[in-house]
C-alpha cells in the first residue's frame, strides 16, 4: 500500500506536471529549432512571439465568451487558436518582409540576426503590453478536472490523490497532435521535404530548384502556429503574464540545444529532458520517501535538491553540460 | 571628436536643457545622473562587443552583482546574525567552490575514461550534499535573527564609495567563471549561456535573503563620500545663510546641489574611463583586439592567443559594468532586486551601444545619454502627452487603457529605433573610424 501511495504521489507531483510542462517546452522548442535550421539564427524574439500569439488567443476567447460561443468542457481558447495563428502568421511574415529579409539577402552573420531579433523582441513586447497590459490574465475556462484528487482517493481508497487537470489533458493531447502533424508534414509532403533539404544543405537545395523564399515563408507560418500553440498551452495551464513569456526563452533554448539546434526530434526530446530535470530537482521528495523508506530512515527535511526559485539554474546547467560535452546535441548526427 | 560628434552631443545637451526648462530641473538632472550611469554601462558593453565582437546578454547580471557589492561593503553590520552562522555560511560556500575546483581538476588531470567520469560525478554529488549540509543550517540561523529588519549577515558598514571597485571585482570574478565556460562556444551560444547566467544571478539576489534580504529589498545604504544629505544641508546654518544671501530656496538648492555633486562624480568616473579606454584602443593592444574581432583566424595565425584575449576583454567589460551597478545602488541607497530585468538592464544597454556606434567610446556615451533620456522622459512626460492626445476622446475604458499603456510605448519606439539604425546606419550615430 505504501509503495502504491508513493507511486501515486510521484505521478501526481512529478510525472504529470513535468509531462505537461515538457509538452509545452517541446512545442516551443520546435519553433526555435525550425527557425534555426532554416533561417540559421537563434530567435530572441521567440518568447514575445509566443506572448503575442497568446494575447490574440485571449482577445478572441473574450470575444467568443461575450458572444456565448463555447465548446465546453474544452476551453474556448482552443477554438480561438486558428484565428490567432492566422494573425500571428501575418505578423511574422510582415516582420520577415520588413526586417529579416534584408539581412538574409546580405548574408549577414548570424550574430547580427540575433541582435536584430532582439530589436523585434522589443517591438513585440511593446505591442503586447500596449494592447493587453502587463497584468496577469486567466483565460482558462472549460472543465477544471478530468480526475480530481478527492474522487481518486474515494475510488481507490489510497491516502494519496491523483489529480489530472483539464488543462493538463488538453496540453498533452494538443501537443501530441501538433507534433504528429508537424512530423508528418516534414516527412511526407513535398514542401516539408524541401524544408529539410534546405536545412541540411542550402546550396544543394537551391541547385535542385527549391524556391528559398517559399521555404522561408512556410517556416514562418509553421513557427507562428507553434508559438501560438505553445504559448496558449502554457497560459491555460499556468497563467498569462507578458514578462513570464520572456523568461521562458531560457528553458526553450535549453530544450532546443539539448536535442541539437536544427533537429525537430531533438527539440521534442529536449523539452521533456529539461522539464523532467527541473521538476525532479526542485520537487520536495519528503512525501514520496516517507512512504518508501522504513520509518527509522524517514527524512526530517524536505529532501529538496534546489528551491523552485532556481528552476532556471537547472535548464542552464543542462544547457552548459550539453554545450561543453556534446556541442551538437543529443540528436544531431556528427557534423 | 569631429564636428558631427559635437553637433550630436550639443543636440543631446539641448534635450536635457529643454527638459529642465519645460518640465523641471530636478527631473532633468535626475535623468542626467542615470544617463551618465548608462553611458558607463554602455562603455563596458562596448568593450565586449565593439572591441572584441562578443555578444553577451548577461549585462543585467553584472549590474546586479555590482549592486550586491554595495550591500556587503556598506550594509549595516549585524554582529548577532554573523555570529549565528556567518563563518559557517562562508565555510559552506568555500566547500562548494572547492568541490567545483576539485571536479575541474579531476576532469583536467585524470586520463579520459569511465574512472574519470565516476570521479567527477562523485566529487560533484558528494560536494553538493556536503555544501548543503554545512550551508543550510547556517542560513536558517542567520535568517531567523530579526527577519523584519535584518535576517541577513550584514555588511562592513563602510562608505559606499568603496563598493564601486568591489562591485567591479564581483562582476569580474563572475565574468571569469562565465568566460571560462562559454567563450569557447559559437557566438549565439554565448548569448544564450550569458542570458542564463544573468537569470541565475538575479534569482540568487532575489531569493538568498541571508545576503541581500531578497524581495524584502535592502534599504538604508549610505551615500558615497562626499555626497551630503539634503536634511543635513537644510539644518546647516552656513548653508542657510548662503541661500538667504543669494535669495535661493534652501529646499530646491539642497536637492539640486546633491544631484549636481552626483553628476560631477559620475562624470569624473566616465571621463577617466574614456581617457583610459581611448589610450587602450590606440595602443598596440587595441589594434590587436580589433584585428582579432575582424578576423580571428588571421589573428591566431599571427600568434595571438584569441581565447585568452577574449577572456581578458570580457572580464574588463564586465568589471566596468559591475562598477556602474555599484554606483547606481550607492546613489539610490537601496537594492531592489525586482528592478533588475533583462529588458531594462541588458537589452536597453545594447540599444545604447548600437545606436551610439559600436566600437566607438564616444558613441557609447552619446547612446547612453540619448537613449537613457528617451527611456526616462517617458516616465515623466508620457502620461502628459498621452493625456493631451486623448483629451478629445470620451472618458471610458479605452481612454484609461491608453493612458495606462503610455509608458509601454517606449519599448515599441526603442525597438523600432534599434531596427532602423541596424538597417540604415549599422555603424551607429558616431561610427568607428
Amino acid at each position: 500500500m505504501d509503495l502504491l501511495n508513493a507511486l501515486v504521489a510521484f505521478l501526481n507531483f512529478v510525472v504529470i506536471p513535468a509531462a505537461s510542462y515538457g509538452a509545452q517546452l517541446a512545442v516551443g522548442a520546435l519553433g526555435v529549432t525550425l527557425i534555426f535550421g532554416i533561417l540559421r539564427f537563434s530567435n530572441f524574439a521567440w518568447g514575445d512571439t509566443m506572448a503575442f500569439g497568446t494575447m490574440v488567443v485571449i482577445l478572441v476567447t473574450w470575444l467568443f465568451q461575450s458572444l456565448g460561443i463555447s465548446i465546453a468542457p474544452l476551453p474556448t481558447a482552443l477554438l480561438a487558436l486558428p484565428f490567432a495563428i492566422a494573425i500571428t502568421s501575418a505578423l511574422l511574415l510582415g516582420t520577415d518582409r520588413v526586417v529579416y529579409r534584408f539581412y538574409r539577402k546580405q548574408k549577414a552573420k548570424p550574430i547580427i540576426l540575433v541582435i536584430v531579433s532582439a530589436g523585434v523582441m522589443f517591438v513585440m513586447n511593446g505591442l503586447v503590453r500596449i494592447i493587453i497590459g502587463t497584468e496577469e490574465q486567466n483565460f482558462a475556462d472549460g472543465g477544471r478536472f478530468l480526475i480530481s484528487a478527492g474522487d481518486f482517493k474515494a475510488w481507490t481508497g489510497l491516502a494519496e490523490g491523483l489529480a489530472i487537470k483539464g488543462t493538463t489533458a488538453v496540453t498533452l493531447v494538443t501537443a501530441l497532435l501538433t507534433m504528429a502533424a508537424l512530423f508528418w508534414f516534414l516527412q511526407k509532403t513535398r514542401t516539408g521535404k524541401s524544408m529539410r533539404a534546405f536545412s541540411d544543405n542550402e546550396d544543394l537545395a537551391l541547385l535542385s530548384g527549391i524556391n528559398p523564399d517559399r521555404v522561408v515563408q512556410v517556416t514562418w507560418v509553421i513557427a507562428a502556429a507553434l508559438a501560438v500553440i505553445a504559448g496558449t498551452l502554457y497560459g491555460l495551464d499556468k497563467s498569462f503574464r507578458p514578462f513570464i513569456y520572456f523568461s521562458l526563452l531560457l528553458p526553450i533554448f535549453a530544450s532546443a540545444v539539448v536535442g541539437g539546434l536544427g533537429s525537430p526530434m531533438g527539440a521534442v526530446a529536449g523539452g521533456f529532458v529539461v522539464a523532467f530535470s527541473e521538476v525532479v530537482v526542485t520537487y520536495a521528495w519528503k512525501k514520496v520517501l516517507t512512504y518508501v523508506l522504513p520509518a527509522s530512515l524517514a527524512p526530517d527535511s524536505l529532501m529538496q535538491l534546489l528551491s523552485t526559485d532556481y528552476k532556471f539554474a537547472v535548464s542552464f546547467s543542462i544547457l552548459i553540460i550539453v554545450l561543453l560535452f556534446m556541442p551538437n546535441g543529443l540528436f544531431n548526427k556528427g557534423k | 571628436m569631429n564636428t558631427r560628434a559635437i553637433y550630436l552631443f550639443a543636440g543631446v545637451g539641448m534635450l536635457y536643457v529643454l527638459t529642465g526648462l519645460l518640465l523641471s530641473w530636478n527631473v532633468s538632472l535626475n535623468i542626467l545622473i542615470l544617463g551618465l550611469l548608462s553611458a558607463i554601462m554602455a562603455l563596458g558593453v562596448n568593450m565586449q562587443w565593439g572591441y572584441a565582437g562578443l555578444f553577451s546578454t548577461g549585462i543585467v547580471g553584472s549590474i546586479a552583482l555590482g549592486g550586491l557589492a554595495v550591500v556587503f561593503v556598506s550594509g549595516q553590520p549585524v554582529p548577532e546574525a554573523f555570529a549565528a552562522g556567518g563563518w559557517q555560511a562562508i565555510g559552506g560556500l568555500a566547500v562548494a567552490v572547492a568541490g567545483i575546483a576539485a571536479a575541474v581538476a579531476a576532469w583536467t588531470y585524470m586520463a579520459p575514461g569511465r574512472l574519470r567520469n565516476l570521479a567527477v560525478a562523485v566529487i560533484l554529488i558528494g560536494g553538493f550534499f556536503l555544501y548543503r549540509g554545512i550551508f543550510d543550517p547556517a542560513v536558517e540561523r542567520i535568517e531567523a535573527f530579526d527577519p523584519a529588519t535584518h535576517g541577513n549577515v550584514g555588511g562592513f558598514g563602510l562608505n559606499s564609495i568603496w563598493a564601486w571597485p568591489v562591485g567591479g571585482l564581483f562582476a569580474a570574478i563572475a565574468a571569469w567563471a562565465i568566460g571560462k565556460i562559454a567563450l569557447g562556444l559559437r557566438e549565439d551560444y554565448l548569448a544564450i549561456a550569458t542570458l542564463g547566467i544573468a537569470e541565475i544571478v538575479i534569482t540568487a539576489i532575489k531569493s538568498e535573503d541571508w545576503m541581500s534580504r531578497g524581495v524584502k529589498n535592502f534599504v538604508g545604504l549610505p551615500r558615497p563620500w562626499p555626497v551630503p544629505y539634503e536634511v543635513d544641508m537644510q539644518a546647516d546654518p552656513g548653508f542657510l545663510a548662503f541661500c538667504a544671501n543669494w535669495g535661493l530656496d534652501p529646499m530646491t538648492t539642497s536637492t539640486l546641489s546633491v544631484k549636481g555633486i552626483y553628476i560631477v562624480m559620475f562624470a569624473m568616473v566616465l571621463g577617466i574611463l574614456i581617457w583610459l579606454l581611448q589610450r587602450a584602443l590606440n595602443s598596440p593592444w587595441g589594434r590587436m583586439m580589433r584585428a582579432i574581432r575582424d578576423n580571428e583566424v588571421s589573428a591566431a595565425a599571427m600568434g595571438k592567443d584569441v581565447k585568452r584575449q577574449h577572456l581578458i576583454i570580457f572580464i574588463l567589460g564586465a568589471a566596468v559594468v559591475g562598477m556602474s551597478g555599484a554606483m547606481y545602488v550607492s546613489m539610490l541607497g537601496q537594492l531592489v532586486p525586482g528592478e533588475y530585468t533583462p529588458l531594462r538592464f541588458t537589452f536597453l544597454i545594447w540599444i545604447m551601444v548600437i545606436v551610439g556606434g559600436s566600437g566607438n567610446n564616444w558613441g557609447s556615451v552619446l547612446g547612453g545619454l540619448l537613449v537613457g533620456w528617451l527611456w526616462l522622459i517617458v516616465d515623466n512626460a508620457g502620461p502628459l502627452v498621452m493625456g493631451a492626445i486623448t483629451t478629445g476622446m470620451a472618458d471610458g475604458p479605452l481612454k484609461a487603457h491608453l493612458v495606462d499603456a503610455a509608458p509601454q510605448l517606449r519599448l515599441l519606439t526603442l525597438g523600432v529605433a534599434l531596427l532602423l539604425v541596424l538597417r540604415f546606419s549599422p555603424r551607429g550615430l558616431l561610427p568607428e573610424k
